[in-house]
């Protein structure tokens, strides 16, 4: 997709005017957080869950040469294929061979925001082959020729006589008089049109949830059992994943489990976990001929050993966008990058520079409730900081920003200078404040003032009203 | 191909200032990969097994599965025809090579036609047997193969699970063992599926809808 992270304020500011978008993102807020919190409440060990979660990732990333070498040797003992890519395109090649190899013309595909990222789609269409995606929310945007507005949920951007009209529009094979008014309608729809899918496909190709190196497995996690059908019925199945995404055991990816399920959706398990080891068995009457696993690095190795690390445990759940007060307002799409929300605005910068997405780190109250809620302890809100320090360095601030936050430093830096001139301005601004003691306007406040009055100050600064109150009453201290 | 993982790994190396010959880092890794520490297992399933068969049942209720008991596998075929008659269903299933099933006893259910194999997308109810139950989440574990094919899992709109109660247990951890008592250390089957009620998909709204791509409904019929 087309990077359009800076022009993020754009953006946000016609998502805040899109009355289609705001009805569709109230049920973000009003679904996901109370589903985490029943969900995480009935589980009295959830807490050290996450702990032991995160010292999983932490201990994977600090071996990840050797665990990758594992894993390798148990995919291959299996009977599949591992393929090497170090970038987007390296990964849309190796992926375009195969089903060129396998004379393909359809390919199925799970929901995946890894070949989101290498715009895997695109590559496929442009080379006679047509990308089908299974998952209701990522067929959806597929017939509307949109990118994923969340991680998890795809669609969320949408409402239902949204999808009802991109059927109708597509479907034509169909009764024009069907009646499509419930969304368990347009539900059974998709799942007729997608199962001729299936059957047709020569290739699935799905994502993995994780990597285990004790068996050479990939997992997925899906509710809907689309990306199983996928992975079952190809003839070819390719599984494309981020290096990131490996795991030692059986053990550890139960100890992720547990903490996957609850903190994107809300539920104990997703209905369908599938552990995936290798092509189709001498005895096997189902299955692929075919098992390739396409290991991604586009930018992760990078991130090792710098103060962006901790991303790399991210498990892509989608807590930290379902909590996200600037997500809420704005939704997915004005991000304008692969990976929206909280998590997009550290990982974006990461794989992308931050030259084209510096106003994605600022697009953050650092309110603190991603941080709060990542199941893999993700210091979220401090590594937007770094990428704000960064972007600072580098000059890529307005002139105005730069300037006025090199001022500000001065006198922060100088507690005396700064206690000096704040006494003598507050008591100035209280003045101007008039009997209103409201601004209507003010220089460099344009962007509060444009929209709501600022109050003026009280006249003195807290410093001096605290130093007031401590002197009238010594004992209370 | 050989030139990408070799830099990838010594792109990894290099950020992590380490080498590939360090001899603790490789004993660090063995032992983690051949011991496979358990981390923290819930309270939730550590009871008595007839209770772990309980907590099975509830929370597979919970999460839209239904479940009824039989003696013994005499009683399956019974059941499967009551389930379909209930659901207003064709008297046909397809089934595995599964030798439980098998010996269950279909012939005397002379209305019941019963395929065998893998599915090819045309059947409406599928039976399989699981490995285990996993009595925390109310999840059923299958295994692959000509026993129990996954696309029985997967296909059929309604999908009846015959589970042993004395193979339910407590946690995810417990099962993991099973699976290296039958396949040995670090060997699994092709596939390998956890399942926990009836398909679903909450993409439109945010509302909950039972029946995506995977069965509509998920039935557990549980062999005391």
């Amino acid at each position: 997709m087309e990077l359009t992270s800076n022009r993020f304020k754009q953006n946000a500011s016609k998502a805040l005017v899109d009355a289609q978008l705001q009805k569709a993102l109230g049920n973000v807020e009003k679904g996901f957080i109370a589903k985490r919190q029943k969900s995480a409440d009935a589980l009295p060990e959830f807490d050290a869950l996450r702990d032991n979660a995160r010292d999983i990732k932490n201990h994977v990333l600090a071996h990840l040469d050797l665990y990758l070498e594992a894993y390798e040797t148990k995919v291959t003992a299996a009977g599949g294929h591992v393929h090497w890519a170090e970038t987007a395109e390296d990964a849309r090649r190796i992926v375009l061979d195969i089903c060129k190899r396998v004379g393909a013309r359809t390919v199925t595909k799970g929901k995946s925001m890894i070949t989101e990222e290498i715009a895997l789609n695109d590559h496929l269409t442009a080379n006679g082959i047509e990308p089908v995606e299974t998952d209701l929310g990522e067929y959806i945007i597929q017939l509307r020729g949109e990118h994923p507005s969340h991680i998890i949920a795809p669609a969320v951007h949408l409402n239902k006589d949204q999808v009802e009209s991109d059927f109708r529009r597509v479907h034509t094979h169909l009764d024009a008089g069907r009646d499509l008014s419930e969304p368990v309608s347009l539900l059974s729809e998709a799942r007729e049109v997608l199962r001729q899918r299936y059957f047709a496909a020569d290739v699935g190709i799905t994502g993995a949830n994780f990597l285990i190196a004790e068996t050479g497995t990939s997992v997925i996690v899906t509710n809907e059992g689309n990306g199983d059908l996928t992975q079952t019925l190809g003839k070819v199945h390719v599984v494309v994943a981020s290096i990131e995404k490996i795991v030692p055991t059986l053990e550890d990816t139960s100890q992720i489990l547990r903490v996957l399920a609850r903190s994107a959706t809300g539920q104990d398990m997703s209905v369908y976990t599938t552990f995936s080891t290798g092509p189709k068995r001498p005895e096997d009457p189902d299955g692929p001929d075919e098992y390739h696993v396409v290991l991604l690095d586009n930018g992760r190795s990078a991130m090792l050993g710098t103060e962006y690390q901790d991303m790399l445990r991210c498990i892509r759940c989608g807590a930290c966008m379902n909590h996200c007060p600037v997500y809420h307002a704005v939704g997915g799409h004005a991000y304008g990058s692969v990976y929206p929300g909280p998590m997009g605005a550290v990982l974006t910068p990461s794989l992308n520079g931050i030259d084209e997405t510096g106003q994605l780190p600022n697009a953050s109250t650092f309110c603190g409730r991603c941080e709060a809620v990542c199941p893999m302890r993700i210091p979220l809100p401090k590594m937007m900081r770094h990428w704000r320090e960064r972007e600072f360095e580098r000059n890529l601030q307005p002139a105005v920003a730069r300037y006025g936050l090199k001022a500000w430093a001065f006198f922060a830096k100088r507690p005396k200078l700064y206690r000096l001139f704040a006494g003598m301005g507050m008591p100035v601004l209280s003045m101007m404040g008039g009997a209103s003691h409201r601004f209507r306007s003010l220089p460099l406040a344009g962007g509060w003032t444009k929209y709501r009055d600022l109050p003026a100050p009280e006249g003195k600064t807290f410093q001096q009203q605290w130093a007031e109150r401590q002197s009238r009453k010594p004992e209370a201290a | 191909m050989d030139d990408a993982r070799s830099t990838i790994m010594q792109k990894i190396r290099t950020a992590m200032r380490v080498s590939a010959g360090d001899a603790e880092r490789n004993a660090t890794v063995d032992a983690r990969l051949s011991q496979a520490p358990k981390g923290i297992v819930p309270m939730r399933g550590q009871l008595p097994q007839p209770g772990q068969v309980d907590l099975f049942e509830e929370m597979a209720t919970r999460f839209n599965a239904t479940v009824s008991r039989v003696a013994g596998y005499g009683q399956v075929p019974a059941e499967v025809l009551a389930y379909l008659r209930g659901h207003n269903l064709p008297a046909a299933i397809r089934v595995g090579a599964d030798a439980r099933l098998g010996q269950a006893g279909w012939e005397r259910e002379r209305t019941l036609e019963v395929l065998h194999g893998f599915s090819d997308g045309n059947d409406l109810a599928g039976v399989s047997h699981a490995l285990s139950g996993i009595a925390e989440t109310g999840t059923l574990a299958l295994e692959s193969g000509p026993d129990n094919p996954t696309t029985i899992n997967f296909l059929p709109e309604h999908h009846i699970v015959v589970v042993r109660a004395g193979d339910i247990r407590g946690d995810m951890e417990a099962v993991w063992e099973m699976l290296r008592g039958k396949h040995g250390k670090g060997q699994m089957p092709r596939a390998f599926n956890l399942i926990t009620g009836p398909s679903r998909s909450g993409d439109i709204e945010q509302t909950i809808l039972l029946g995506a791509h995977g069965p509509r409904a998920l039935h557990i019929i549980i062999v005391e």
